[in-house]
């Protein structure tokens, strides 16, 4: 049985302690992850811009890594929603390459997906003695559909309160090159998602996406707030280490 | 904030919204009552999702059939006595309009809410003719005051406020009228009643024209469009090529869908049916009706397997409600007269000017609440995406982002490239950062750092720490749950391939 890990460029070369979190915290089940090192990037910041032609190269990357896994895994609903819905779309005029995108689209799950409904996993064992709350990021539930795997996840550990985010199903207003080319609407938005989650109180925000995270995170510390930003991965390898 | 040049930058547009506190807290406010209410009104008809399939799917069927419908429209319409034009572009629609006018010798008219008619710009033939042209749904009659163009589709004064309004009618009035809506309402509509009764044409839109029966249907809240349509002697209606449904069955399930989807009614207030001018035996309606077909761009989407879809579009505004953008911005800065997730998408497929207008296209974060609140399930987020494809096709993006697009398609085709970019960006932020942050307002970092601090790359990435990590990893039996789990999963996919194989 080869179960890949999916890194993404961000994770890799940002966050790689989420895709550590992943590593060990699936080791604890007996599952080795494998890591093809040709992968790169999904292609999204090229194929969300209009440049589609550098999007496919990206892809290329990806769907060589994975031809020869059994299931391949992503810390980021983005990435995966990328796959799911936009591979066949890049590739739609080429049938040799969406017979493997077909191949690759059904093989692959965003990391919490993977926990519930492959794995059949709802409770690690995790205990996190801290006020939590959850950004539902945008690929992730709308693109992908991941919706109640999270809070299935998270209402498992012990000790963790979790609040619910107002107006949590807003976009955090990363968007990718958005964020750089309207970068003053990107910030209005960033600014009022950092807002609902101080209001929340939570010591940590936790979700499914780095890229929105790092978003969140970055205007907080911009506004010299702290508190703490996670991974679920992190936060659920933390819970079953750390606290327990 | 003014009508603004819709030929000024997108970013200009933008920032003019942002920093007017009085629109963004307007917009807000109304847009959340909005989406509460749908909300409600969806939830409680429990089966929202099948309503949505089921209305995706007439709307699909019509407009794949659009010229059989539309021929049967007009049959029927001129069966039942009215007349028919074609306008293949909103200056054709005009230039009707004006005929009509000038037959009619026509010295006021009155007009019912009509998007289509704002995309025509006809109230400024209309004055310019000399013409006394006013708008008789409350939000259309305060930004006509205003001189302002509708910056929602169906709320078309969202970005001002009840202080606002009251300024405005108080010009009107010659006193000052206090910020209460109910006394501004009265007011409004009696010095309505005055131009219902006198207006020799009356002009209205249409939310769905029905092609079994050639009837015209318009939504209102107000009454003011059956005003319109049975007070004047002559009516001129003026639709969109895509408004027909093929039968009253069909107009159920919209009728279900689209107040709900708008407002979060259950119903509209007023829902007007109109076939043919007046007859002998009714007691009211128009004694001669137009009714004008616009085109304007819209064929051009016919067989476009990108953007047909948009031709979906029952016009509610929902996705407008749900975006993250237009919540920051209101509907001005989209440059035309629509706006919000389905403006930046009609904009650019219905303008002839690609170059011009294709930059609304950015924005959007590509969140797909659009998607998820539109009634009809127009995945609006892919189209935007085509139309920035578009735009990199035709060479209209800016060079800067060409080069750096180059890059990334050099760096990310390959691990090799890829690997040696992280280690070169390690080195060159050793300038910038400080305890894993960078806040400098730098170079291509600054667009970023002016609102955020940018996390800097790790120590040590992912990839160059695998190794270690791998061998940390000592063999452990898999958890034979898990292992039987995933097995089965595997079988199952080997099975279904098989299947689709034979």
């Amino acid at each position: 049985m080869k179960v890949s890990i999916f890194i993404t460029c961000l994770c890799d070369a940002i966050y790689p302690r989420v895709g550590e979190a992943m590593v060990r915290l699936l080791h604890r089940y007996g599952i080795r992850l494998h890591f093809p090192e040709v992968q790169t990037c999904c292609g999204q910041p090229a194929f969300n811009s209009g440049y589609w032609d550098a999007a496919r190269e990206s892809a290329q990357t990806i769907i060589q890594a994975f031809e020869d896994s059994d299931f391949v895994i992503a810390p980021s609903g983005s990435c995966v929603g990328m796959i799911h819905h936009h591979y066949p779309t890049l590739f739609q005029n080429d049938p040799a390459m969406m017979k493997k995108v077909n191949n690759l689209i059904e093989k692959t799950y965003e990391f919490s997906q993977f926990l519930v409904h492959v794995l059949g996993i709802r409770d690690l064992g995790a205990t996190f003695p801290y006020k939590v709350t959850y950004h539902p990021s945008c690929h992730g539930s709308r693109l992908l559909g991941v919706k109640d795997e999270p809070y299935i996840l998270l209402s498992h550990v012990k000790e963790c309160q979790l609040v619910p985010l107002p107006f949590a199903e807003d976009c955090c207003g990363f968007g990718g090159t958005f964020s750089v080319k309207l970068s003053d609407l990107s910030g209005a938005m960033v600014d009022e998602k950092a807002e609902h989650v101080l209001e929340t109180e939570a010591e940590v925000l936790v979700g499914l996406d780095m890229a929105c995270l790092m978003n969140i995170a970055g205007r907080m510390k911009h506004k010299g707030k702290e508190l703490r930003v996670m991974h679920l991965a992190e936060l659920l390898y933390e819970g079953v280490t750390m606290h327990g | 904030m003014g009508n603004l040049e819709p030929n000024s930058p997108l970013k200009e547009r933008i920032s003019l919204a942002l920093n007017n506190e009085f629109l963004r807290n307007a917009v807000k406010f109304t847009t959340e009552r909005l989406r509460k209410g749908k909300q409600t009104a969806t939830d409680e008809l429990g089966n929202w999702e099948e309503w949505r399939s089921y209305g995706q799917a007439i709307r699909m069927h019509t407009i794949a059939h659009l010229d059989y419908y539309l021929s049967q429209f007009v049959n029927n319409v001129r069966a039942a006595g009215g007349f028919v034009h074609f306008a293949s572009t909103a200056r054709e629609a005009v230039e009707i309009a004006m005929k009509i006018m000038e037959a009619k010798q026509a010295k006021s008219v009155v007009k019912s809410k009509s998007m289509v008619s704002e995309e025509v710009h006809i109230n400024q033939a209309l004055e310019e003719k000399g013409i006394e042209v006013v708008e008789t749904d409350l939000g259309e009659y305060i930004i006509q005051l205003a001189g302002e163009t509708p910056s929602h589709i169906i709320i078309p004064a969202i970005h001002k406020n009840k202080k606002q309004i009251a300024e405005l009618l108080s010009q009107v009035a010659g006193e000052p009228l206090p910020a209460d809506t109910a006394i501004l309402a009265g007011f409004v509509r009696s010095k309505l009643r005055e131009k219902f009764l006198s207006a020799d044409i009356g002009i209205t839109g249409c939310n769905f024209a029905i092609a079994e029966s050639g009837s015209i249907v318009l939504f209102s809240n107000e009454g003011n469009a059956r005003m319109v349509s049975t007070l004047p002697k002559t009516q001129i209606t003026m639709m969109g090529m895509e408004r027909i449904i093929p039968t009253w069955e069909d107009l159920e399930v919209m009728a279900t869908l689209l107040p709900r989807a708008a407002t979060g009614q259950k119903l509209t207030v007023y829902m007007s049916a109109i076939t043919g001018p007046k007859r002998s035996e009714d007691g009211d309606g128009p004694e001669e009706l137009h009714i004008i077909i616009i085109d304007n761009g819209r064929s051009n989407q016919l067989g476009d397997p990108e953007f047909q879809e948009v031709l979906n579009c029952i016009r509610c505004g929902a996705c407008l409600n749900a975006c993250p953008v237009y919540r920051h911005v209101g509907g001005h800065a989209y440059g035309w007269v629509y706006s919000g997730p389905i403006g930046a998408v009609l904009t650019p497929v219905l303008q002839a000017e690609k170059e011009k207008w294709g930059e609304v296209a950015n924005a959007s974060s590509l969140c797909g609440a659009c998607y998820e609140a539109c009634p009809v399930k127009i995945p609006l987020h892919d189209m935007l995406v085509y139309l920035r494809r578009r735009n990199v096709e035709q060479g209209t993006t800016k060079k800067r982002e060409q080069w750096g697009m180059k890059v990334f398609q050099k760096v990310a085709s390959s691990h090799k490239r890829y690997r040696l970019a992280i280690k070169a960006g390690r080195i060159g932020q050793k300038f910038v950062a400080r305890k894993g942050e960078i806040k400098a307002k730098i170079g291509p970092l600054k667009k970023w750092t002016a609102h955020r601090t940018a996390p800097a790359l790790a120590p040590r990435s992912f990839r160059e720490m695998w190794q270690d990590l791998q061998q940390q990893q000592t063999q452990i039996e898999l958890d034979p749950t898990i292992q039987k789990r995933m097995e089965e999963m595997l079988k199952k996919r080997g099975d279904q391939h098989e299947s689709e194989q034979k």
